[in-house]
């Protein structure tokens, strides 16, 4: 029999491109891309290798800790809906983390902690959970407790609207993967930001009580919000060679879309000052909040449990 | 402020994968509006890549057909083999028959 497999680009927008393919199993997704497919991975000329991984350890460890607190939510959300919402957005964000800490290690494998040579654990893994919390390069507003719905909405709305302003610019990388990364990230921060902007306004028209707790929640989060636009050394370095965004270049963007949704809901910028950091260094530099640790030490414990362990 | 429900209301939902022509029920859901049902079924029903469209509608508003009424509706055309157009020779180039 002739092999009758027509698989035309246009399949997501024509309704017949697929009526001549012959494995058709409807219920379960097929065609899954790779977002790394073509792309050159070397090292733009000019690129500091241990600066360019540094920057991939920002971004990664952003949504790898972001991701793993989204995660406890699994069977705890206030409905089934919401439970798997939130799962869906903790997996964009794992997917991301995983693309960028192996990129992080390719740029600089001085990087990834050294196990033993027998351990098939692979780079990124390595990068997730065999660091300290002095080792994670995240922002501070990523990695503090979830708190309630509201304000988990809140962090969501903060940050997808940060992340989103940050990969729209980082697509036109001079680093072919995290130009790749960016391109698949703008699609999935979209949604994020798109579903936390709509409950947020949901919430702050809703009732007494959950105005009162959006409210609470977007006041508890604001002090680690000006972070986010600070500009770390790393980051003005990686933004000057072209491969990467310096943050304080997206403040204005972030911050109109920001006042719409602000609007929307008619509640106030809270007036909070910023958290301090130890020294003037905070989580860019290594230098946390409490509540990563025992974060961490949740998410790692099996994985430090079986160093040769293969998943 | 008007009256609270506490249980948002049922919706029936419908995907159309890329490999198909027409919208499938695949389930349903609970959300507070049209809107947040699209979403919903977004999040639940094509997180393994099924679909390229989503239909949404209130439960309340399909009208269906009884169990009650299954003889008189179904049982009359059980026996109409005529209505079948198998009694044609379909020749090789027609596809899709």
């Amino acid at each position: 029999m002739t092999d009758i497999h027509t698989h035309a680009e246009d399949a997501h927008d024509n309704a017949y491109a697929g009526l001549l393919v012959n494995d058709a199993h409807w219920a379960f997704g097929t065609s899954f891309e790779d977002p790394l497919a073509g792309v050159d991975t070397t090292i733009p000329e000019g690129v500091d290798g241990a600066a360019l991984a540094a920057y991939c350890l920002m971004l990664g460890d952003d949504a790898l800790v972001l991701s793993q607190r989204l995660t406890e939510w699994c069977s705890r959300a206030p409905d089934l809906e919401e439970d798997i919402a939130l799962a869906n957005i903790a997996l964009d964000l794992l997917g991301q983390a995983r693309l960028l800490l192996a990129r992080a290690a390719a740029a600089d494998p001085a990087v990834v902690p050294a196990l033993d040579a027998a351990s098939p654990v692979p780079d990124e893994d390595r990068l997730a959970f065999f660091r300290d919390d002095m080792g994670f390069r995240n922002v501070r507003l990523a990695e503090i407790p979830n708190g309630d719905f509201a304000q988990t909405i809140a962090r969501i709305l903060l940050f997808s609207t940060w992340r989103l302003a940050l990969f729209e610019r980082l697509r036109s990388s001079r680093d072919g993967v995290l130009a790749a990364v960016a391109a698949k990230g703008v699609k999935e921060m979209a949604y994020h930001r798109d579903f936390a902007g709509r409950w947020f306004v949901t919430l702050a028209r809703g009732t007494e009580e959950s105005r009162r707790r959006l409210v609470d929640g977007l006041d508890a989060i604001w002090p680690l919000w000006s972070e986010c636009f600070e500009t770390h050394d790393v980051e003005r370095a990686v933004a000057g060679a072209g491969v990467g965004v310096d943050p304080a270049d997206v403040n204005a963007d972030v911050e109109a879309v920001l006042g719409q949704v602000l609007a929307t809901a008619s509640i106030e910028r809270p007036e909070r000052g910023a958290l301090a950091g130890v020294q003037g260094r905070k989580g860019r530099d290594g230098r946390h909040t409490e509540a990563l640790s025992p974060m961490l030490a949740e998410m790692q414990v099996i994985a430090r449990a079986h160093p040769e362990g293969l998943w | 402020m008007s009256e609270i429900k506490a249980e948002w209301p049922l919706y029936e939902v419908f995907v159309r994968g890329k490999r198909g022509l027409n919208h499938v029920h695949v389930g349903s859901l609970h959300a507070a509006d049209d809107q947040m049902a699209l979403r919903h079924a977004r999040d639940v029903y094509t997180r393994r890549n099924e679909g390229v469209s989503i239909w949404v509608v209130r439960s309340t508003d399909i009208t269906a057909s009884s169990p009650d009424e299954k003889d008189p509706m179904f049982a009359p055309s059980g026996d109409k083999v005529y209505r079948h157009p198998t009694f044609y020779d379909i020749p090789d180039n027609v596809p899709h028959m």
